[in-house]
């Protein structure tokens, strides 16, 4: 198969100033994501996954070295840009779930579009489709929380996918639910890789929970250590 | 999608319930004073205006000073001779003149007494002359004539159908043909006037003056002297040849005057400025307290922009822009401005014409009245929304420029 990489990061390095002290997070981190890909990236805490998921996601720019977002350089542009880009392109699915509490599961997945100017009936349609699709229909109108752990990150999922995204990326997903709700949470990420043929980026330091992944990139001290591919029977 | 904006923020005011109404009663507290102030100020003037009305704008009054809105007898003054009443005629401008007598009686009705005015008309030619000049009309029966003896016309809050303080007195309406005494003299209704919205010409038992100085006697001096002045373009002059006559009469220097010759255009000046000291007063009030107020709207605004960082950060990933949550942001302080204004609004009214019912329960007269125009209720809504949009503005702006990697490893 001769794919482009969807997602390329190219020598990066994200230094940050503690005062005198320069940090540095990234030291010239190169990265090839491929559409379709299901890829994990481990490392230890301090290795600079974190800013490594911040940087694919747009949500913030490297010191140094260029982050491709299907073909675009977006490490030189403003805040708003990458807003408009991870707006349309980026779904995200935090380890707090990060739910708006004063907004309802429907209301919460409608809101990106929201941000896009996808108009109201098509949004609810969308949200109400993918509240069903995440085993939610039920529960559309429940704050988050008056929803389990598990149930919020199932919303979070369908909030990730509302703008169709070419990428989800998840920030250790799992992290805050019993490993039994993890696993659902794993299987619909395993299920929307498979058939829909979503791109997937999970940050996590969990062996079992990375082996779940197509690909595994090891990180430490802000450079890639080594490279693996899950083969599946 | 302004409208999802509106959602939200009423969302987001109605989700912190207690602090949403604490800040906005800074906003009641400065549009409610303004509303119930300038209600009363207005509806004040609007009633006092309309007890000048019945005289037009060639007449001037003479009185002697210290009576002139109050019964005669509550000062001590120097009643005017009726012998001024020639001189006056003489003046310079003058066209024609009469006089009137304001006495206070026992007026008996429906077996009820009670202590009013009673008033009389001058007879003869100059009849017509005060009929025009106040513009009565009979609702009831008719005018007084020369002829007529013990026989009184009533204001039109004795008539049937008005719900007045006279006819709570009295239990029940007068009409044509009743007896009613006066100071123990049996008089017969001739006419019932109708209402003019005027508590002095309302509330008005009208004699013709030959039975009203008969009843009272005749000292040789008269209560007002009303005075028609021939040019409407000279009324000043007229008035200052009034005013040097009356001084010569009375041997009172200038300034020291024991008299008033009154047009009721300067009681409306004088009325007017009075009024707009008292605007300047309350604006200035009201100013403060909406200062103090939009300083509550963005103190609460940089408390919600604290508190909701992580929101800020969450909503930046999923795709928001700066101005994205600006608009958020301001729209929310725009709205609590703009209900705290609603709510001031209604409360103003309330106080408006809540206060002027107590006034008139209290002082018995229809003067206090509340009036409050739209204009100055939307003026208070437009201004109390740009107050909360105003004060939001930076809140709203610090909220738009949080960055959303930092604001979202906020707790």
């Amino acid at each position: 198969m001769n794919k482009k990489p969807i997602i390329k990061l190219k020598d990066v390095w994200k230094t940050y100033e503690m005062g005198d002290i320069k940090v540095h997070a990234l030291r010239g981190l190169d990265l090839d994501v491929y559409e379709g890909d299901f890829l994990a990236i481990q490392g230890p805490s301090g290795s600079g996954k974190s800013t490594a998921m911040n940087l694919i996601g747009c949500l913030d720019i490297p010191s140094k070295g260029s982050v491709y977002l299907s073909g675009q350089d977006i490490s030189k542009l403003e805040e708003s840009d990458l807003a408009q880009i991870r707006g349309k392109k980026i779904g995200f699915i935090f380890q707090q779930f990060n739910l708006i509490n004063t907004l309802s599961a429907l209301e919460n997945v409608m809101l990106p579009m929201m941000f896009q100017d996808v108009p109201e009936a098509i949004r609810r349609a969308r949200a109400e489709k993918l509240l069903k699709m995440v085993d939610l229909g039920e529960r559309m109108h429940h704050k988050p929380k008056e929803l389990s752990g598990g149930q919020q990150q199932r919303v979070a999922i369908a909030r990730s996918l509302s703008v169709d995204p070419d990428v989800i990326l998840g920030d250790e997903p799992t992290g805050n639910l019993d490993s039994k709700t993890g696993i659902t949470v794993m299987d619909f990420l395993k299920k929307l890789n498979k058939e829909e043929g979503k791109t997937i980026i999970m940050v996590t330091h969990d062996d079992v929970l990375a082996k779940q992944a197509q690909k595994i990139t090891y990180l430490k001290d802000g450079k890639v250590v080594t490279k693996s591919e899950i083969k599946r029977m | 999608m302004l409208k999802e904006y509106f959602n939200l923020a009423f969302v987001n005011i109605s989700s912190r319930k207690l602090r949403s109404w604490l800040t906005m009663i800074g906003i009641f507290i400065g549009i409610a004073s303004v509303i119930a102030l300038m209600g009363l100020g207005s509806g004040l003037r609007v009633a006092i205006i309309s007890q000048f009305d019945f005289l037009g704008s060639d007449i001037l009054s003479v009185q002697a000073s210290g009576i002139a809105f109050g019964p005669p007898g509550s000062g001590v003054v120097t009643p005017l001779s009726d012998e001024l009443i020639e001189k006056i005629a003489k003046v310079d401008g003058v066209e024609s003149t009469y006089n009137r007598w304001i006495e206070s009686a026992i007026f008996e009705f429906n077996s009820i007494q009670s202590l009013l005015l009673v008033t009389s008309t001058p007879e003869g030619d100059k009849r017509r002359m005060f009929e025009t000049m106040l513009n009565f009309k009979v609702k009831e029966g008719r005018m007084l004539r020369d002829s007529d003896t013990y026989k009184i016309v009533v204001g039109g809050n004795y008539a049937e159908n008005e719900d007045t303080e006279e006819k709570t007195v009295f239990k029940r309406p007068i009409h044509v043909g009743d007896t009613v005494y006066i100071d123990e003299i049996k008089f017969e209704v001739a006419g019932v006037l109708e209402k003019k919205g005027n508590f002095m010409l309302d509330g008005a038992i009208i004699l013709n003056e030959n039975i009203l100085l008969d009843i009272f006697g005749d000292d040789g001096t008269t209560d007002l002297i009303a005075v028609k002045v021939r040019n409407e373009k000279e009324m000043a002059k007229t008035k200052e040849n009034l005013e040097k006559l009356l001084r010569k009469e009375r041997d009172v220097d200038i300034g020291e005057e024991d008299f008033e010759v009154s047009s009721p255009q300067n009681i409306l000046n004088a009325l007017d400025s009075t009024l707009a000291g008292i605007n300047i007063f309350v604006a200035v009030i009201a100013g403060i307290s909406l200062l103090v107020g939009g300083i509550g709207i963005m103190n609460t605004m940089y408390t919600s922009v604290l508190e909701r960082t992580k929101e800020v950060g969450i909503m930046k990933a999923i795709g928001a822009k700066n101005s994205t949550i600006f608009t958020l942001f301001f729209i929310e302080s725009g709205f609590l401005g703009m209900v705290g204004g609603l709510i001031g609004v209604l409360i103003g009214l309330v106080l408006a014409y809540g206060g002027a019912f107590i006034g008139r329960l209290v002082l018995g007269v229809n003067l206090i009245q509340a009036n409050v125009s739209l204009s100055l209720i939307i003026g208070t809504l437009v201004f109390s929304f740009v107050l909360g949009t105003l004060f939001g503005v930076m809140p709203a702006m610090k909220a738009a420029k949080l960055q959303p990697v930092d604001s979202l490893r906020s707790k």
